[in-house]
């Protein structure tokens, strides 16, 4: 098999009408974060741990319908709660398996940030993307289909 | 296979470039073909290619006196796959938080 790495990162940026501590929630308590993290979806969860703190583990494996298994297994490296005016971050380093192969070694920084009667969210994530990994749908792409997407990449 | 997607963005984020690049998804072409829409000099289109060949878009190979110019669709694929996957999920993810964020504010 082919070795390589493949490097890349990018950055999402949202807006919500809710409090930084608000958001700030919906990641660091399990039961908030199950409900909007990777899911619902056509997989059933088979593997789940969290340990929300410096150093701690959080893992979701899940089972497809295609019967394809992925696994994120996370170890959350800073974590500051956002307080009155100043911004709160979340930064962890995880590894992505899809059916027991390491497809992906990556870091993520979510940062909430006090924006007038809300927060204003901000993910830069970092990705080291092994061994050419890749699936079988996305080569069925046309190569239009593929400028789009690079070009919807480019413009964000 | 082994390049660094970076500059493979950093390639695109130049129109010039970008409309180099489309005119190849359309199918290979000559160097002069790639120049003749484009407002500048045929060596500053050479370093164009230049960029585009380095972040592994595009390769082109000399036949005879006519350097002819391909899209590289293997190098798109893998750089689509790469980030859109990812920040697909993610985007997906964030939709979810949102609605679940709303629905809290409104209780």
């Amino acid at each position: 098999m082919t070795r390589s790495v493949t490097h890349a990162s990018f950055t999402i940026t949202r807006r919500w009408k809710s409090s930084p501590a608000r958001v700030f929630a919906a990641f660091a308590d399990e039961k908030q974060k199950d409900k909007w993290f990777a899911g619902p979806g056509s997989w059933v969860a088979i593997e789940r741990k969290f340990d929300f703190r410096e150093s701690g583990h959080e893992i979701l494996a899940g089972k497809w319908n295609t019967g394809m298994v992925t696994r994120f297994d996370c170890v959350y490296r800073d974590i500051v709660p956002p307080a009155g005016d100043a911004a709160g971050r979340i930064i962890y380093s995880y590894n992505m398996f899809v059916d027991g192969k390491k497809i992906s070694v990556s870091q993520a920084a979510i940062e909430i940030i006090p924006d007038g009667d809300g927060a204003k969210f901000v993910l830069t994530e970092y990705g080291d993307y092994l061994d050419g990994y890749d699936d079988a749908g996305s080569r069925e792409h046309g190569t239009n289909a593929l400028m789009d997407a690079l070009g919807k990449s480019l413009e964000s | 296979m082994n390049y660094e997607l970076d500059k493979t963005f950093a390639a695109l984020a130049d129109p010039t470039r970008r409309a180099m690049v489309e005119r190849l998804v359309q199918g290979p072409a000559s160097v002069s073909e790639l120049a003749k829409p484009l407002p500048m000099s045929l060596p500053a289109v050479m370093l164009h290619l230049k960029v585009l060949e380095e972040s592994g878009l595009v390769t082109s190979r000399k036949e005879g006196r006519v350097r002819t110019c391909r899209i590289d669709p293997k190098m798109l694929s893998q750089a689509e796959h790469w980030v859109s996957e990812r920040r697909r999920m993610w985007e997906r993810n964030l939709d979810r938080l949102g609605a679940f964020l709303e629905d809290e504010t409104k209780d």
